[in-house]
């Protein structure tokens, strides 16, 4: 295992960039700890996959260096880099057995046989899939297989990373929970260094230690699913994670409050130094409904069993919150934002109130 | 299910069916009917059974001609494919190289047959022909009229050229299939270039390779017009296959009775080995 | 109104559908939940009049059509992958089915607009799809079958292939699009979430058969078997087998549920107990709820709430929870029951309460 370093990684897929438009990654300075567990998460398009490909050294990145430990790996090859990947559709050499498609990457780099048994044995039992040794790898399901090509990186001893690529877009929603603790599991257990790519925030949130949010070519912000949750640094954050995602709403910031249409909302500190476009932002889950607070028009109630998601509007804005599984819609709806929910934003970036 | 399920779908079939009958069923069952019968013109047939079957099953001149067909399909089939398979992996995968090969990989396929044999024709002579002239000056003795090993080499050279290219479509359109990811897999596993083709590029290229064989092995089993432009079945008549033979002995001879015996023996002859292709890959196919 | 009257499909000696009824009513949403391969393209197939079934009858509006091609059935389908003419602009994609129907030039152009501004792509109207992102090229599929009018528009997962928030944002707008139009829609998907949040009808699918079909929040609350409960479970059921000895569900351990109200005049014997991740609480929720210690495999936070996974005896649990809880692995918890929403299955994985109602 191995800490990566991206110092100042920058790619374009054309040969002579000259705007900052050409750039699928802009500028990407950024360590990953040895034995960490990361997601990359942003809509397509973003530069996940590009960076992803980067770090695997299946792309060269234009401009910057990339280390492992300290050792510049920025034009060594897929090969020398050790590390081991996961495919959005798995990947397996279909004529072979299980066994043999674990021990492909072991025989490849000379192992001794003896070393190479011991080794599978032991990875088929990580991955739970002892009882189909023997079998043809092409009969299995979707979810074995991309275990199997998980299997083929955790076989190696000595590998730096494991990447993954989106790895459960073709599983079905019950094996998702499976793979996805057996995976966590394996994270915790043997300290690998992952980083896994995807668009689905509910994975990445999950997975990963530390997300980091990318949005066109860019980190917007990197922190613990609770940062990402409570303190999103940018509106894109408090969108792109939740769901639904953060009410955003332009307000006029007067010390420790805000003017939100005809409404004063109380701020949890005075926001320093705010000044461009204001936005105040609140979570669905931190919008409460009741008998007091401002008057709102409730649109639509969406149950969608754990909880009910209730669209109102606020003078004509459109705000969404959450109610529990047993809690009721009230008959003349009042809304209150809790304090501890509430972000302010001046041009899309978060402000801090009160020093937090 | 009681209802039918649409009974006028049966015309749109209508048109293949009278074409098949014309072009096919029909022919058939006239050279089925000569097999049995036999005739001195005239319109006059007498009943002859199976004799014109076992005159030919008995005939060293067509065990001969067979055995030529076997060992040139073998021998074609032998150096298209790897050479097909080798040619199609070293083709470009992108950019302006890919128009450029596939068309001149097309080249060869759309020149008529009896044109190809006639280019070869001239080719080959060593008069006024650039390979045999070239040949001669260079000091081999090389002449496809009056050596039977020259005159395989040329047919042989003639087909590879001619066809080759199929082999390399079909193999080039199932390699381009097959994602990215499974090279990339590859070379994170440490794949060697064989292991690559081993395990990844031949089994996704199987299907295709299955109808290449197929094709080229039917094809160069029933080949007739390029041997006989160039050699006309000779010297002697060490290139004169199955289907030369048929014809000079229906059109250069008149036999019609023995010519159709031969013509349908041949034919379940190609069923048969098609057959058992077919049967033996896809069952290859269905046990991995 | 399309009916399904016991409709299979064999193929090959498979059944891909075994004796399916159902009746979805013209303006409704009807969603197909199910895991891959259970059947839901078949059915959709079956109801577009692409494959003929093996047995059984198709019915619209009072009329037999079993065997009645697609082409003369007045359908729209959109599939998971983004199928559009590439060679053609968006506004000659959307277009297309008014072409074929041979409409006037005037209502084409009114047609395709309204269509357009509908699902947001006036903007785009002359590029060509393979100009377009993802979420626009499927917002192209999509108005091509609003504008068709259609009477039956199919939905094979529509949305798999799109990014999560752009899928959350196309679920949101769809519903207004079924509502507006008096078509009958079929929606299939993997995913129980998207089942709720479409709202509609839902029929669970498992191996080719329609295990309950209803108003979606009744399926998923009531559910009339533990295929059904398991089906539309996301994460997976948690369920715990339990013996019931009168007035309480028992465990070898001593545990013991009340056994709801409703349910006591049921047999005593043993009996599934399932339960939703939600109701499984690490503080007492009721004052008879039961508290069972399990030990912590791994726990996953979403950074508002927590997944923990559990093992209980051969049981795998998940637990949702609200905050950030971090426990140690191989932690033993206290986690409590809430008997308000167990769901009960006998042997036979027939829900006790539904069977009670019927009796």
């Amino acid at each position: 295992m191995a800490r990566i370093d991206l110092d100042h990684i920058r790619h374009a897929y054309t040969a002579n960039p000259t705007s900052p438009k050409d750039y699928a990654l802009k500028e990407v300075d950024h360590t990953f700890e040895d034995g960490g567990a990361y997601a990359l998460l942003g809509p397509s398009g973003c530069g996940k996959t590009t960076l992803l490909n980067i770090i695997s050294g299946l792309l060269h990145a234009s401009h910057g260096r990339l280390l492992f430990d300290g050792r510049d790996v920025s034009h060594a090859s897929t090969q020398e880099r050790n590390i081991a990947q996961v495919f959005q559709f798995p990947v397996i050499y279909d004529t072979m057995t299980v066994y043999d498609n674990l021990a492909f990457p072991l025989r490849n780099r000379g192992v001794p046989e003896a070393e190479v048994d011991r080794k599978v044995r032991e990875t088929l039992d990580m991955i739970d899939l002892a009882d189909w040794a023997k079998r043809r790898a092409r009969g299995l399901t979707a979810d074995q297989k991309q275990k199997i090509s998980l299997g083929r990186g955790l076989v190696r001893s000595d590998v730096n990373a494991i990447l993954f690529d989106e790895p459960l877009t073709v599983i079905d929603p019950h094996m998702k929970w499976v793979l996805r603790s057996q995976l966590k599991l394996l994270h915790k257990r043997f300290g690998y260094t992952m980083v896994y790519v995807t668009h689905d925030q509910t994975e990445a949130l999950t997975f990963a230690e530390k997300v980091v949010v990318m949005y066109d070519g860019e980190i917007v912000q990197i922190g613990t699913p609770a940062e990402l949750f409570e303190r999103p640094k940018h509106t894109f954050v408090g969108y792109f994670i939740g769901s639904p995602g953060m009410n955003v709403l332009p307000v006029e910031v007067d010390g420790n409050s805000a003017r939100l249409g005809g409404h004063t909302v109380e701020l949890p500190g005075a926001a320093a130094g705010a000044s461009g476009t204001i936005e105040l932002g609140i979570r669905p889950e931190y919008v409460r409904l009741g008998r007091s607070g401002m008057p709102v028009a409730i649109t639509k109630v969406e149950d969608i069993g754990r909880h009910k998601v209730v669209r109102a509007t606020l003078e004509g804005r459109e705000i969404a919150a959450i109610l529990g599984e047993d809690e009721e819609v009230p008959a003349e709806p009042r809304m209150a934002f809790d304090p501890a929910g509430i972000n302010l934003y001046a041009d899309s970036w978060r402000v801090e109130m009160g020093g937090r | 299910m009681n209802k039918t399920w649409n009974n006028r779908a049966w015309f749109m079939v209508l048109p293949v069916l009278l074409l098949v009958a014309f072009s096919a069923v029909i022919p058939l069952m006239t050279v089925v009917n000569y097999s049995v019968q036999d005739t001195f013109g005239n319109n006059e047939f007498f009943w002859a059974g199976t004799e014109w079957f076992q005159e030919m099953l008995h005939s060293d001149r067509f065990w001969e001609a067979m055995g030529r067909n076997l060992i040139f399909s073998f021998i074609i089939l032998a150096i298209e494919i790897p050479l097909g398979i080798f040619i199609a992996l070293n083709m470009p995968k992108s950019g302006w190289g890919v128009p450029v090969c596939l068309v001149l990989m097309a080249l060869p396929l759309l020149i008529p047959w009896n044109v190809v044999g006639t280019i070869w024709q001239v080719f080959g002579r060593v008069d006024i022909g650039l390979l045999g002239y070239t040949l001669s000056a260079v000091g081999i003795d090389y002449n496809y009229v009056n050596d039977p090993f020259d005159a395989w080499v040329t047919v042989i050279v003639m087909d590879v050229w001619h066809w080759t290219s199929l082999v390399v479509l079909l193999c080039y359109a199932g390699l381009v299939s097959i994602p990215d990811a499974y090279y990339q897999a590859a070379k994170i596993d440490g794949a060697s270039r064989w292991s690559i083709f081993r395990y990844i590029q031949l089994p996704k290229m199987n299907r295709v390779l299955l109808i290449a064989v197929l094709l080229r092995f039917m094809d160069s089993f029933m080949i007739y017009t390029e041997p006989f432009v160039v050699t006309g079945g000779g010297p002697g008549n060490s290139t004169t296959f199955l289907s030369i033979d048929l014809v000079k002995m229906a059109v250069g001879q008149f036999d019609l009775g023995p010519a159709a015996a031969m013509s349908i023996i041949y034919f379940l002859i190609i069923l048969l080995l098609s057959w058992v292709f077919y049967t033996v890959m896809t069952n290859y196919d269905a046990e991995r | 109104m399309l009916e399904l009257k016991n409709v299979t499909k064999t193929v090959a000696g498979a059944d891909h559908i075994r004796d399916v009824s159902l009746t979805l009513r013209h303006g409704s949403l009807n969603v197909l939940l199910g895991p891959t391969l259970s059947g839901k393209t078949s059915l959709m197939r079956l109801m577009a009049g692409l494959d003929a079934p093996t047995s059984g009858s198709v019915w619209f509006d009072g009329k037999d059509v079993t065997g009645v091609a697609v082409q003369k059935r007045n359908v729209a389908m959109v599939y998971q992958q983004f199928i559009n003419y590439p060679a053609m602009t968006v506004y000659e994609n959307i277009a297309s089915p008014l072409r074929v129907a041979g409409t006037d030039q005037a209502r084409i152009d009114r047609e395709v607009k309204r269509a357009a501004e509908l699902m947001k792509l006036t903007p785009y109207l002359q590029r060509t799809p393979l100009n377009l992102s993802g979420g626009q090229q499927q917002r192209t599929a999509l108005a091509r079958a609003i504008v068709k009018n259609a009477s039956l528009v199919l939905l094979d997962e529509p949305l798999a292939n799109l990014d999560y928030k752009l899928r959350e944002e196309l679920r949101a707008e769809l519903p207004k699009l079924f509502a507006e139009a008096g078509t009958i829609f079929v929606y299939a998907t993997t995913e129980p979430h998207e089942a709720l949040l479409l709202g509609g009808n839902t029929a669970t699918l498992s191996e080719g058969r329609v295990t309950q079909f209803g108003p979606t929040i009744d399926v998923f609350r009531q559910p009339v078997d533990l295929i059904t409960a398991r089906t539309f479970s996301d994460p997976p059921l948690n369920t715990l087998v339990m013996r019931k000895d009168g007035a309480r569900f028992l465990l070898d351990g001593g545990v013991g549920l009340p056994v709801p109200t409703e349910l006591s005049a049921i047999a005593d014997g043993a009996y599934t107990i399932g339960f939703q991740p939600h109701h499984l609480s690490l503080a007492r929720p009721t004052a008879n709820a039961v508290s069972v210690p399990a030990k912590v495999t791994v726990t996953e936070i979403t950074g508002s709430e927590s997944f923990v996974h559990l093992q209980f005896a051969d049981a795998k649990w998940v637990m949702l929870t609200p905050g950030i809880k971090v426990f140690e692995a191989d932690e033993t918890v206290e986690v409590f029951i809430d008997p308000r929403h167990i769901l009960v299955f006998d042997a036979a994985g027939r829900s006790a309460a539904s069977r009670k109602l019927a009796a």
